[in-house]
């Protein structure tokens, strides 16, 4: 008997329809029917599954796609998860949404997820919490928890998602699937709304590697909507490699096992991984970052200081929502502090008083010029290792409003993602094993991050296929 | 360390209207935060340019041809409040 289309990865499901065992809109209805028994909150609109659907064409097939509902979406209702935005529907598309329509990918649905991509536990969406499919009372991760609940939660075959310091790798690594934040200039922002500019960057979220290098493959491209898209030269390879000959890993001391706040059984797992990437045949050696461990001061001023001022369009005047007042400054001030929650408070407060008077050489640019070094280890790293690795997350998923009172806390579960970020490197994260929490219970999934350099998407997949064989770790 | 006279200051900078136990609540927080933050303040960074752009590129320029923008209604189509052609805002000065 064979497996049902929604066990399929999407290259997988794309193979039986050209095998002629399955139809295109076969393969949508079963995913929008899966879709529709959502208890994770992890979908804040759905498509029909009994809407009319074509054809399969394109390299995608007509395949369904959920996606991360800070994509302007044409005429559907698009929220980046804030009250703000509420009832919002955009006249424009994503250049990114376009590409992979173009490509015959169909929306399957809009996720969930931390409001304007400011979160690491999808508790900041205006809409409710997404719970962790792996267990019930635990976060999925953010900000795209929507989209990484989905894809581990069997409700979609993949989805989009957007990383600005961790978005897209924390919370697959806390579903146990496939992350992958592209090199900045890789994929158009264009229609994506916008948190952290210099920073922010779409990517694939996916069952295995294999589907984000085809997702890949659609999405990159220069956008001349988008003057800071470059896309990829040549073109996104399939992946196929099965040994780690010749390459070498490098493991960051600063980022790795011993580093403050690693959870001893992210640490094992971690430790495991480095044993199958020697036993594939990489040589594996330690090396340094010595500025990453500040990347979480750097990020938590430049990500807020760009986000306060892109921030300052939602002033209740062109779209979303209005709060009364008699004037036109406290019409303002009522809509932006109605508006907004907490989280979003918090960040445009941080960013206003960083880029205040008196305070922006202090903050501001000290903090672009940590980024220089961070940006400067990693050339450095990357003059001796092909790759760099290190655990995802600090953690494995911790328990709804474990961290909602401490925001330093939640920050710090951006530790191991924040530097490649701020360097505009691509990373990827692939599921390396289980681990029990730190206070016991169930076991849950550990994420492996593997960066390259600038631009290296394909051979970073490349390399992350045959540790994904190896670990053979299903989601 | 934030007070409160400073958080008052920056939400009228950001426009940004906070409740009374909100004000407490934020300046503990970003203290928090900004105590973490004082960190980059140890290192030496007198020698490094400060990054505004991760990827090389200069003078991105496209053909300087018109294009069709958004027709006017769509843009107006969103507004909580529109009227003669414009989005129509509470007075300034009321």
């Amino acid at each position: 008997m064979s497996a049902e289309i929604t066990d399929l990865t999407a290259a997988a499901a794309i193979g039986r329809i050209d095998a002629g065992e399955a139809g295109a809109g076969e393969v949508f209805t079963a995913w929008a029917e899966a879709a529709a028994t959502d208890e994770l909150n992890a979908y804040l609109w759905r498509a029909d599954p009994d809407a009319d659907r074509d054809n399969g064409e394109g390299p995608l097939r007509g395949m369904p796609l959920a996606v991360k509902d800070i994509f302007c979406t044409e005429g559907i209702a698009t929220t980046a998860g804030s009250r703000i935005l509420e009832g919002y529907r955009p006249p424009y598309s994503a250049t990114a949404v376009e590409r992979v329509e173009q490509a015959g990918a169909r929306l399957l649905g809009k996720t969930n997820m931390d409001e304007f991509a400011m979160g690491s536990s999808n508790e900041n969406s205006a809409y409710g919490a997404v719970q962790n499919p792996w267990g019930s009372g635990r976060v999925p991760g953010g900000s795209s928890g929507g989209s990484a609940a989905a894809v581990a939660g069997g409700l979609a075959p993949w989805a989009l998602g957007t990383d600005t310091g961790g978005s897209i790798r924390q919370p697959a690594a806390l579903c146990g699937i496939v992350g992958l934040k592209p090199t900045y200039g890789a994929v158009s922002r264009y229609g994506m709304i916008a948190f952290a500019s210099s920073l922010d960057q779409c990517g694939p979220l996916t069952r295995d590697v294999t589907d984000a290098a085809l997702l890949m493959r659609a999405l990159e491209g220069r956008d001349p909507r988008d003057s800071t898209s470059v896309g990829i030269e040549g073109r996104v390879e399939l992946p196929s490699r099965e040994s780690l000959e010749g390459l070498r890993f490098g493991v960051p001391r600063e980022l790795s096992s011993g580093a403050e706040g690693i959870e001893p059984g992210v640490a094992e797992v971690f430790e495991r991984a480095l044993e199958t990437i020697a036993a594939l045949g990489a040589e594996v050696d330690e090396c340094q970052l010595p500025h990453a461990g500040h990347g979480i001061s750097a990020y938590y001023v430049l990500a807020p200081a760009e986000a306060s001022t892109n921030l300052a369009r939602y002033d209740g005047v062109r779209y979303g929502m209005r709060a009364e007042a008699d004037d036109l400054t406290a019409m303002y001030e009522r809509t932006r502090g109605d508006g907004f929650g907490a989280e979003v408070k918090r960040r445009i407060m941080l960013g206003t008083y960083a880029l205040s008077s008196g305070y922006y050489d202090a903050y501001y640019g000290r903090a672009q010029r940590v980024r220089t070094r961070i940006t400067e280890d990693f050339t450095q790293a990357f003059e001796k290792f092909d790759f760099l690795v290190s655990p995802t997350s600090p953690s494995v998923a911790f328990g709804l409003g474990a961290r909602t009172s401490d925001p330093l806390a939640m920050y710090m579960s951006d530790y191991c993602t924040v530097p490649m970020s701020l360097a505009g490197i691509p990373a990827i994260s692939i599921p390396a094993g289980l681990a029990a929490p730190p206070e016991g219970g169930e076991e849950l999934p550990v994420g492996l991050q593997i960066a390259a350099p600038a631009f290296a998407e394909s051979r970073l997949l490349d390399a992350s296929f045959a540790l994904e064989r190896e670990i053979g770790f299903g989601s | 360390m934030i007070d409160r006279e400073q958080v008052l200051h920056v939400a009228r900078l950001a426009r940004l209207r906070l409740a009374d136990d909100e004000v407490e609540q934020m300046a503990r927080e970003l203290s928090g935060v900004l105590d973490h933050v004082d960190k980059i303040g140890e290192l030496d960074l007198e020698a490094a340019e400060p990054t505004t752009h991760v990827v090389a590129l200069e003078n991105v320029l496209r053909e300087d041809e018109p294009q069709p923008s958004l027709p006017r209604e769509r843009a107006l189509e969103q507004a909580p409040d529109s009227g003669e052609d414009g989005f129509r805002v509470p007075s300034p000065q009321a």
